[in-house]
């Protein structure tokens, strides 16, 4: 019965800063420069919070990331889970949440596309988006879900763009879903296919 | 919204739970069905007490899916405006009367893998209408029922029997107390709560729930506040161009229909933010009864509630 | 003398590649015309939905007029192509099944020489004449219907379907039929809240329209339906202008000549009502479309000249969210030999 918030005003997404609540169970997701997030919070947690807690780190570039690893380790997270893309972290993280209590916070932390999937996967496992928090760090790349043939394109990072699998050019439009976990892609040319738009570059 | 709608019912039964409560069943006056309903959902009954209206809202406990007959249950309230004294002591079997259609705020998340539910008292009715929703439709739940003493524990029997395992009674003559803690750590993920009951017990399912890391959004609670009696007082409604009194024992919403003001309301409890007026001229103190405005809406002392608020002062103008 | 809709017989027409569409003359003067102004602002003007006047789109609370069995086939078109038009999450079962109560028991209500409903308990018996559909079925037992709730009887509905699901003092998009769609896709949609789907509309945010919308669409009870009145425009008589077919609709935009307006370009006039369903506590929310060509409104001189001031006024950003910017002039040039300058008489309704 609270009245709507101003911030849910908008589809787009707007990410924040993690900020540890109280809960009985505390889950990390992070990729890439994400992890450094964890690491700085950890500065100001007490030494045993990640007893209660699960960390899930995506290294995609492993020669940059090694700091960030070996500071993860010393945390002394006794559930810590370190994987090569999100992709092959999902399920990871779906069957770790499928296990948990009400009462479980969620933390993301890194690039758009882990912050959306992560997302849609603790949806899908039932958690509430008020018991996640998101702070985006990385690429503001977009994943964009053409509205024509319904194919998803990773890694967008120009205005318009090219759908991976139809090949329409696509507007990118500030409409996001969480479900799809991705922004709405509309033909930009549609009314004449001749009339081609350069491509900006403007999420990379 | 007094033009809307409503329903013409006769009274067929009035029926003694216990020392404190009745339960009220209503029919159809030209005995084609009710409305379905669902499970949380209440009615407000229109009362010709002498020549004031009173609208209060109470909770619907008949099964959602019977359309022959709607149950209230009522408890007295000797302190109250007068309400609940008017359904125990004027209302017989046979009597004509005026119900709204049934509105809910507090309804099940039918997304829920599980319900845990927690009543105290007469708390109790809207989770009898959830109850016969969810067993239709195989629902999850565990009903936690607390009570002064047997006596008062209405319905219990009748749980029990329904319910087994899945109910637990305790009274407080007997020194039994719900383990919210336990309850709240041990749930698993998806899990929606749901609180009915005195204001404290919701204060504090509320409380531990947060401190649990649940989110609001899985915290469900039936808020109907009272509509307090008090001193009366004066208000002039700019729109309306009327300046009018407001009894002891009547709300200023009441007030403003009895006027003949047309004032939006769903819940006349305080609850649902349909009747949120703004306060135009305010020399004196709003004395707010709702669980509805922020503390900062309060503060800035624009806006009020008068389905439940009321004023002491000089000069109140309202924006109605 | 006012004619209603149950006089006529169904239209064998098409929405698509020939485009045989036609309004009778009849059902052009019950169209809902949305202008009751000179000028047009984007609002959430709600208003009670009742028992309207004879002769107009309100005068059945779930209006069946002429091209009713059309449309119907040409939703039946849309869905082999497209199954996703059609979505219900799993909660959402039980508003299925309060929506088919509601349109069968609203139509055999209204239109008993069209429809008829049974029940004995919850076993019930539907005949739909115009459509040839004679079905007995268990209420709330899905294996007895050929299709979910929601599809199987909005499949007999003119109109998008909508069904809001309420938590949270917010509404969600949580099912729905759209195949009549003015621009945005149930695919992407569905899951979304009140603000989250109308994020895309220009202006309204700013000036708090949809806090103010969402408001008053919680409040509405059982028994006391509400509805408002939108509007955009369309090349063709196009029932199908989603975005997932924008691709192959979009062209035609540019199609529009000072030859073709007359008979080419239509008014789009969308009836929204708004429902409170019983056991689900859900909001249903049809979105009724009717179309006037331009030689449609100049039979009717108040609303031809009142078309022309609305498009002469309408803000740009408005406009052009819209898509109106290919033919917007072209509309003025050819609207204008009605408008006399005078005043017009107040209200939507023809003189
Ligand atoms: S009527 Fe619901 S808060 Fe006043």
């Amino acid at each position: 019965m609270s009245q709507p918030d101003d911030s849910a005003i908008l589809s787009r997404p707007r990410y924040g800063t993690l900020s540890p609540v109280e809960a009985n169970f505390h889950v990390f997701v992070a990729d890439d420069s994400g992890g450094e997030t964890i690491l700085s919070l950890a500065q100001s947690l007490p030494d045993d919070f990640f007893n209660n807690a699960e960390i899930i780190y995506v290294n995609t570039d492993s020669e940059n990331n090694q700091s960030v690893i070996d500071g993860l380790e010393a945390l002394g997270c006794p559930r810590l889970y370190i994987g090569p893309s999100i992709a092959a972290a999902l399920p990871r993280l779906r069957t770790s949440l499928d296990r948990m209590r009400m009462g479980t916070q969620v933390y993301l932390s890194g690039s758009e596309s882990l912050l959306g999937m992560a997302t849609m996967t603790a949806m899908e496992a039932g958690l509430d988006h008020q018991a996640l928090q998101t702070e985006h760090r990385g690429s503001l790349a977009r994943r964009v879900q053409c509205v024509h043939c319904k194919g998803i394109t990773e890694n967008v990072t120009t205005q318009p763009a090219d759908c991976d699998h139809c090949g329409l050019l696509l507007f990118v439009r500030d409409h996001y879903s969480r479900r799809a976990a991705a922004f709405q892609g509309v033909n930009i040319n549609a009314e004449d296919p001749s009339d081609v738009p350069a491509k900006e570059e403007i999420y990379s | 919204m007094s033009m809307l709608a409503s329903l013409d019912v006769v009274v067929t039964d009035v029926v003694t739970v216990n020392s404190l409560i009745k339960r009220f069943h209503f029919a159809r006056a030209d005995g084609s069905p009710l409305p379905a309903f669902s499970g949380g959902a209440h009615i407000v009954i229109e009362m010709q007490d002498g020549d004031t209206i009173r609208r209060t809202p109470y909770s619907l406990m008949s099964s959602p899916l019977n359309t022959q007959d709607y149950q209230v249950s009522i408890r007295r309230d000797d302190e109250g405006r007068g309400g609940s004294l008017f359904m125990h002591n004027k209302v017989t079997k046979g009597m004509s009367m005026k119900i709204g259609y049934p509105a809910n705020l507090f309804s099940l998340d039918k997304r829920a893998p599980k319900h845990l539910m927690f009543a105290g008292g007469i708390g109790i009715t809207p989770f009898l209408a959830q109850i016969h929703q969810l067993i239709k439709t195989n629902g999850n739940f565990e009903l936690h029922y607390s009570a002064r003493n047997e006596e008062l524990g209405a319905y219990s029997e009748e749980l029990k029997q329904l319910l087994g395992h899945r109910l637990h009674v305790y009274y407080d003559d007997q020194d039994q107390r719900i383990d919210f803690d336990a309850l709240l750590s041990s749930q698993p993920t998806g899990t929606h709560v749901y609180v009915c009951g005195p204001a404290p017990m919701i204060e504090h399912v509320i409380q531990r729930s947060a401190a649990h890391g649940w989110p609001d959004a899985h915290v469900h609670f039936e808020h109907f506040a009272k509509a307090p009696p008090g001193e009366a007082f004066t208000v002039e409604l700019q729109t309306s161009n009327k300046k009018i009194e407001v009894g002891e024992n009547q709300s200023m919403l009441e007030a403003m229909e009895a006027a003949g003001v047309d004032a939006p309301y769903l819940c006349r409890g305080g609850a649902c933010g349909q009747c949120e007026t703004n306060v135009l001229e305010c020399d004196g103190n709003l004395q707010h009864e709702d669980h509805w405005l922020e503390d900062d809406e309060r503060a800035s002392g624009k806006k009020v509630m008068p389905c439940v608020s009321r004023f002491k002062g000089s000069r109140l103008v309202l924006d109605r | 003398m006012a004619t209603s809709a149950k006089d006529l017989p169904f239209r064998e027409e098409t929405f698509r590649d020939d485009f045989t569409f036609k309004n009778s003359p009849e059902t052009v003067l019950r169209a809902p015309f949305p202008f009751d102004k000179d000028s047009y602002m984007y609002a959430v003007n709600m208003e009670l939905h009742r028992d309207g006047r004879p002769g107009t789109a309100y005068e059945a609370p779930i209006d069946v007029d002429e091209h009713y069995v059309s449309e119907m086939k040409d939703r039946a078109l849309v869905l082999d192509e497209d199954p996703l038009r059609y979505q219900s999450l799993p909660h959402m079962t039980l508003a299925g099944w309060d929506t088919l109560e509601l349109l069968m028991t609203c139509k055999a209500e209204t239109y008993p020489e069209w429809f008829s409903l049974t029940r004995d308990g919850d076993n019930w018996h539907w005949v739909n004449r115009p459509m040839g559909i004679d079905q007995h079925f268990v209420f709330g037992d899905e294996s007895t219907l050929p299709y979910a709730p929601l599809e199987y009887i909005t499949r007999q509905a003119q109109g998008d379907f909508c069904v809001l699901d309420e938590r949270d003092g917010n509404l969600w998009m949580d099912a729905g039929m759209v195949t009549t769609q003015a621009d945005w896709s149930l695919d992407f949609d569905i899951g979304m809240n009140f603000f989250e789907w109308h994020a895309p509309v220009p202006l309204a945010h700013e000036k708090g329209i949809f806090k103010r919308a969402l408001k008053y669409l919680l409040s509405i009870q059982q028994g006391n339906p509400a509805r408002r009145l939108n509007w955009t425009m369309t090349v063709n008589p196009r029932l199908d202008t989603s975005p997932e077919n924008y691709h192959i609709w979009g062209p035609e935009n540019t199609h529009i000549t000072p030859e073709n307006v007359a008979d080419k370009l239509f008014l789009r006039i969308e009836l929204q009502s708004f429902w409170r369903l019983p056991r689900s506590n859900a909001l249903l929310f049809p979105i009724r479309c009717y179309f006037l060509s331009m030689r449609d409104l100049s039979t009717v001189p108040k609303w031809a000249t009142r078309m022309h001031r609305v498009l002469q006024t309408l803000p740009p950003e408005i406009a052009s969210y819209k898509g109106l910017d290919n033919y917007r002039e072209i509309a003025i040039n050819w609207l204008s030999q009605f408008d006399d300058g005078k005043p017009t008489s107040e209200g939507p309704h023809p003189d």
